[in-house]
């Protein structure tokens, strides 16, 4: 007797709530698929990363009034779409590409995703995108720089991040600004791994250098997976560039910094081309001998109060850890997709491309230091923008530009000197 | 002096590539096995080094002895628990059993250290010695002069020993060793119980120089397939003579070349080698 009533009433219950997800389908939630390298080499980046889509989803999904002008904070869920909530499938790729084209498939036909984001590495971004293309599913590239992931004539591609000529320029001002105050810079060196990522940035430098008459003493690609590096190490010893510049991921930045203390070979400058730099793991283990490396960011935690400041505060107290530029890119990436969701106020993919191509959004409702989100016809970001860090003891300092600088630039850089 | 310095780097690296090496080789000298997990071996190495260090602050001797003794015992537990009764099955259930097991290995240690690069804190031997101006990290220079130490005193062991005349004799032949009153499985628990020590010292050593994850043993496994195959299977001597060759191989060609031909150089030197003389340096034929 107990028994059938207890299934009587939850088949009442599942009656109930097919009838309900029926009569409002608006307050369903939104799927949104996501490739990162969840394992593998750059897996530290992909997790931290992880962190950043789950809390920028409970930001959206929940109530956030103390978070000022950012889109979807305020309310709960999407506004436009009964309160829709969004839903997270994470998938790790492992920094595969064929692996990360696979998976993106996957999450289309067999997950049923309404839109993708991803990929971390460029390589996995360039063949997921062209996977979302085929089957005409918005893919927000969250922070890959590589130049050829846009630009490829692609309908359903937008990217939120600043990319690979952005960044070039970017040094090209800095060093300009640097000779106008009398320091010398001869010539660079450019430091890449190997795929597309290094390969792309060192390319967009080289050409920026030309056209800022800036002389690239030495280009070394080398393969991110070396077990060793003092090679390469030797050969910028013996060309001594002013400047170097290294386009890496994490274990070789480390093994790169290591190396060099190792060989007293201490250059005028480093810089990071983010990624391995601003990787949770490259501070503490290598803050004693790199006093002063360069960096770059978009992101800058901000003063207490602010927006930047709060959201880092959140980020903190569920992973212990500052957010860093990498993540951080990703999480305003996922912002201005659920921006351009909620105005698309359905799941339908067309009205979806569409929201997302009329997307303009102010410096005031981002989290970056970007000059706002605004696409062009390739789907790129025309707006985005970045700044220079300064490895400080412990932590990085915004040291470029004047206006936004926190601290005072060190040059030439100390190193693992006191 | 910059070619010396390179080629010096170059020995230094190869010392290690041949610790790590020489406990697969012994493994297939011993039982004609392929241990695939030989570069989670050295990675779990790495991973008590990090431990002992960060638990009981313990110096590179401390963790170097660590990491040989714990690694020592898991050789043993996992002869006695997996090897010991794969080794009957056919030749497939041996590949994929160990297999299986670096992979068991490798996704706990992602379970257990997370997939965050970690690296040692500054130790006793994080400085430099400039020895008439080839500037020699002090942890390559320790790890490089320990490790061939140990592959020859393993060498020594086996060769010298009673010990490892009775080690020997079990390779030989099974039967006619138990015939002698010598304990096979004893034996290769040892042989399991060295190789898996020397793999972890020779993690220990590389953690005081490199960052590492838990997918660091694919890199190293690799390595060491090749190393072994290249000084020819089964042979400790071998190894180090293969170990020392590769590692002044690639930091030659990286210098020369690029470090992106440094692997195709080692790679078609290797299969040129083997072309030539299949059985490896020292191999027997």
């Amino acid at each position: 007797m107990k028994r059938t009533s207890a299934l009587r009433v939850a088949a009442l219950a599942a009656c109930a709530a097919f009838l309900y997800s029926i009569a409002s389908p608006a307050a369903d939630s939104v799927k949104i698929g996501i490739l990162w390298p969840l394992t593998g080499n750059a897996a530290a980046a992909g997790q931290a990363s992880k962190a950043a889509a789950e809390l920028a989803a409970e930001i959206v999904n929940h109530a956030h009034p103390e978070l000022g002008d950012l889109p979807l904070a305020k309310t709960a869920g999407l506004p436009n779409m009964g309160g829709a909530t969004l839903e997270l499938v994470f998938v790790d790729h492992q920094g595969n590409p064929s692996l990360a084209q696979q998976l993106a498939t996957r999450l289309i036909t067999q997950d049923k995703v309404n839109v993708l984001l991803g990929a971390y590495q460029s390589s996995c971004s360039f063949t997921a995108t062209a996977v979302a293309e085929r089957y005409g599913v918005p893919f927000m590239v969250g922070e890959s720089a590589a130049l050829n992931i846009t630009g490829r004539g692609f309908r359903w591609v937008f990217r939120g991040t600043p990319i690979a000529s952005d960044y070039a320029r970017t040094y090209m001002r800095f060093f300009t600004d640097m000779r106008k105050s009398g320091t010398t810079i001869g010539s660079i060196a450019i430091v890449n791994e190997n795929t597309d990522y290094g390969t792309s940035v060192a390319d967009a430098i080289v050409a920026e250098a030309k056209k800022a008459d800036i002389s690239v003493a030495i280009r070394i690609p080398y393969s991110a997976s070396s077990s060793d590096v003092s090679a390469q190490v030797l050969q910028l010893k013996e060309k001594k560039p002013d400047v170097v510049i290294f386009i890496s991921y994490t274990a070789d930045s480390i093994l790169y910094m290591k190396t060099m203390r190792n060989l007293d070979y201490r250059p005028a400058m480093v810089i990071g081309d983010d990624t391995g730099f601003s990787d949770p793991s490259f501070i503490p283990a290598v803050a004693d001998i790199a006093q002063g490396a360069m960096n770059r960011s978009a992101w800058a935690i901000g003063k207490p109060g602010s927006t930047t400041y709060r959201i880092n505060e959140m980020y903190k107290a569920k992973t212990g850890r500052d957010l860093d530029d990498t993540s951080a890119r990703n999480m305003q990436s996922f912002f201005a997709l659920a921006d351009a969701l909620n105005r698309a106020g359905s799941t339908d993919p067309e009205k979806m491309r569409a929201a997302l191509a009329q997307t303009d959004l102010k410096p005031e409702q981002l989290m970056m230091g970007y000059q706002g989100v605004k696409f062009d016809s390739t789907g790129q970001n025309v707006l985005a923008a970045t700044y220079l860090i300064q490895l400080h003891g412990s932590r990085y300092e915004l040291v470029w530009p004047d206006r936004a600088a926190t601290a005072k630039l060190q040059w030439p850089m100390k190193g693992w000197t006191r | 002096m910059l070619l010396l310095q390179v080629i010096v780097g170059g020995l230094l690296l190869g010392a290690v590539y041949a610790l790590f090496s020489s406990g697969l080789t012994l493994i297939w000298g011993m039982m004609n096995f392929i241990n695939f997990a030989h570069g989670e071996f050295v990675m779990l190495g790495m991973y008590v080094a990090l431990v002992v260090v960060t638990w009981i602050g313990g110096g590179p001797a401390a963790f170097g002895l660590g990491a040989a003794f714990a690694l020592f015992v898991l050789g043993v537990v996992v002869y006695l628990s997996l090897i010991r009764h794969v080794v009957r099955g056919p030749m497939l259930a041996q590949i994929l059993s160990t297999f299986g097991l670096a992979l068991l290995l490798r996704y706990s240690a992602f379970w257990i250290f997370s997939a965050n690069f970690v690296s040692l804190p500054q130790t006793s031997l994080s400085g430099t010695v400039n020895l008439a101006g080839i500037l020699m990290p002090v942890a390559q220079l320790v790890a490089g002069v320990v490790a061939i130490t140990l592959t020859v005193a393993l060498h020594l062991l086996l060769a010298r020993t009673a010990l490892g005349s009775r080690l020997l004799a079990v390779a030989e032949d099974r039967n006619a060793a138990m015939l002698m009153g010598i304990r096979p499985d004893r034996m290769q628990a040892l042989a399991w119980g060295l190789s898996a020590g020397a793999a972890g010292i020779a993690g220990a050593l590389m953690a005081i120089a490199y960052p590492w994850s838990p997918s660091v043993g694919e890199t190293f496994g690799l390595t060491a397939f090749v190393v072994v195959a290249l000084g020819g299977f089964g042979s400790v001597p071998g190894a180090l003579y293969a170990g020392l060759i590769i590692g002044l191989i690639q930091a030659l060609s990286a210098y020369w070349l690029g470090p992106v031909y440094k692997d195709i150089v080692v790679y078609a030197l290797f299969a040129a080698l083997l072309w030539l003389r299949p059985q490896g340096l020292l191999g027997r034929a």
